[in-house]
């Protein structure tokens, strides 16, 4: 190596900031990227694993055997109904396997998220790259579940999509996913990961509307009120919106509470970041 | 303002080192940088960097000499945007580095004391990613990652996991990433605590051979022979402050002395420093634990037979000696009363 390599010059160094903040920021998304890339099939697998099972033996083998939930004609509207869930479910699912565990671990062991922390941004933008990697990873964990919830189930799936409400509500809710995985990796300790899994999405999948209709949930009027908390109801509900014809909560009410959520998410997220980077 | 420690200054801890005017050589400057961590559970708060003035030149090896709690880290952490100062300036260049952390980060690279090379990448990509975080392109990443590889001697293991890297090629791994930017200063926390001998000289050749190339590093370190080594100037610290600042040479003639003997013996080892100090031999004695040391002008020869022939008068009967030069330790015992490594 030549000495001219590293000689080291403040005026050669100093670009305009802007243009080299975008460029970290791309090559933040870019690392991400690589490193899903070099873990396909665990990426694959772990998305693809929970939704698959449950269409298959909710889907298909309870039908078969004629233990189809909701009768005959209910069993064939819950294939639909729970198609748009599990989408929901995969989407918040990969926030949290994208953002939170990873980031548990570099906070709590490895440290190894030093040098993007170090990379020429302002530390909330490093903190802003983990909400737009985990959102793309969970656009993919959409695409890659939706032919499944299509194609599994013995009984008929009718969707309908109204592709405006898709391409607005499937984004804002990966970034709310990403959002959320920022907060609960940013506040939970190495220790606790086994405790993610019980104590959040556990409650947050079983109580999210994502296995029936919350516009059904009239009959149990404190838990339709209580699940209100649960920003994937909203989800689950506007993919009901987006994907069926089966009645869903009000649409306002839906892109309210998810935009609500997803700025929310995303401030309690990189504040989170902020603190556990900076002392 | 910059410290400029005189001998006097160095040898009397509380006298304030006199100061000089700041030049535009200067890439580092701290002026009463301070940070103060709240105690936690009902404990005091604790005063890790107390009013700290410092100034690295460019081009030179700058150590932070002090045992472990002594603020270098602190010090460093607020250097490098991560901790941000409860009072004072710290600037990099002309950059405030609380003001402008994202400006400042472009200047500074940083190997921290904990292997913090991404686990989900390979070596190669490890310098390669680096590279485009700086907004390097993609092909000068390329080849400037594949440069420093050949150079730190780590071009066979540009595919492997990084897990699967020694200790001392782990860390030359680390400095091999934090230069690849081409950052104006070097910042080298701690960088061979825990490495083996033969990795700890490894890697103090590649500190050095980037010195002479003209990089500017700030080190920080509890090894006195680091500091005495490597380092064009060293600042001894403790509590927060800096005690002394100097180069090596400077440091050890400010003890005022050529020659230090260390002895063990039976008995109340501050009587026996009276003892000796009463003779015209001895020019400053210092007690710590169960050594008294006591400082000459000259060599040994003649001084010592006398030394334990006084001491034996005196009734004490000397159990081991050790002869040697002053020290960096020596100047840091004779600052704070008390050795590095405690």
């Amino acid at each position: 190596m030549t000495t001219a390599a590293i000689t080291t010059d403040l005026a050669t160094t100093t670009q305009p900031a802007a243009s080299v903040q975008w460029s970290a920021f791309g090559s933040l998304l870019l690392r991400d990227a690589l490193v899903v890339w070099k873990t396909k099939w665990a990426f694959l697998l772990r998305t693809i694993m929970q939704p698959l099972l449950f269409v298959f033996v909710f889907g298909y083998v309870f039908p078969k055997i004629g233990q189809g939930i909701g009768g005959r004609a209910g069993a064939a509207q819950f294939s639909t109904l729970l198609g748009p869930g599990l989408i929901a479910v995969a989407i918040i699912f990969q926030g949290i396997q994208s953002v939170a565990l990873p980031m548990v671990q570099e906070f709590g062991y490895t440290r190894e998220i030093e040098d993007r922390v170090m990379a020429p941004v302002p530390v909330w933008a490093v903190g802003a790259e983990k909400i737009v990697s985990g959102a793309l990873q969970s656009v993919f964990a959409a695409l890659v579940v939706l032919p499944f919830v299509y194609l599994v189930p013995s009984t008929p799936v009718h969707f309908s999509f109204n592709w405006p409400v898709i391409v607005t509500l499937v984004p804002l809710s990966c970034l709310l996913a990403g959002a959320l995985g920022l907060t609960v990796g940013t506040r939970v300790e190495p220790r606790q990961v086994p405790l993610i899994f019980s104590v959040l999405v556990l409650p947050m999948t079983m109580l999210g509307a994502a296995y029936y209709p919350w516009t059904k949930l009239g009959a149990i009027p404190w838990l339709k009120w209580a699940v209100l908390v649960n920003p994937l109801v909203y989800m689950c509900e506007g993919m009901r919106m987006g994907m069926t014809n089966i009645p869903h909560m009000n649409g306002f009410a839906i892109y309210g509470a998810i935009i609500g959520f997803t700025l929310a998410l995303t401030w309690i997220g990189i504040d989170g970041f902020r603190k556990r980077v900076l002392t | 303002m910059v410290p400029e420690a005189t001998d006097a200054a160095a040898v009397h801890p509380p006298a304030s080192p006199p100061v000089t005017a700041i030049t535009g050589d200067e890439v580092i400057r701290c002026i009463g940088l301070t940070k103060q961590f709240p105690g936690r559970g009902g404990a005091p708060s604790v005063m890790a960097v107390d009013h700290l003035d410092l100034a690295v030149r460019r081009g030179e090896i700058f150590g932070l000499l002090g045992p472990n709690g002594a603020g270098k880290t602190t010090t460093v952490g607020m250097l490098t945007t991560r901790v941000i100062p409860t009072s004072g300036q710290a600037l990099v260049g002309d950059i405030d580095v609380v003001a402008e952390p994202a400006l400042a980060k472009q200047l500074i690279g940083v190997v921290p004391q904990v292997n913090t090379l991404d686990r989900s990448l390979t070596v190669f990509e490890n310098l390669y990613f680096h590279g485009r975080y700086f907004g390097m392109g993609a092909k000068a990443s390329r080849a400037a990652a594949n440069e420093l590889l050949e150079r730190f001697k780590l071009a066979d293991r540009a595919k492997a996991d990084t897990l699967t890297l020694s200790g001392g090629m782990a860390q030359r791994v680390m400095v091999a990433r934090a230069i690849l930017h081409r950052p104006a200063i070097l910042f080298l926390d701690e960088p061979t605590a825990g490495l083996d001998p033969q990795s700890r000289i490894a890697l103090w050749e590649v500190v050095q051979d980037l010195h002479a190339q003209g990089q500017t590093i700030l080190l920080t370190t509890h090894y006195m022979e680091e500091a005495d080594q490597l380092c064009d100037r060293v600042a001894i610290m403790d509590h927060g402050k800096i005690l002394a600042l100097d180069t090596a040479e400077g440091l050890k003639a400010s003890i005022g002395a050529d020659t230090e003997i260390g002895l063990q013996a039976d008995g109340d080892l501050d009587a026996l420093a009276r003892v000796l100090e009463s003779g015209d031999t001895v020019t400053r004695t210092q007690v710590t634990g169960d050594v008294l040391r006591a400082y000459l002008r000259g060599s040994a020869r003649g001084a010592l037979p006398r030394l334990i022939a006084r001491a034996d008068d005196a009734g004490y009967s000397i159990t081991d000696v050790s002869v040697t030069e002053p020290t960096l330790e020596t100047v840091f015992i004779s600052l704070t009363g008390k050795e590095l490594r405690e």
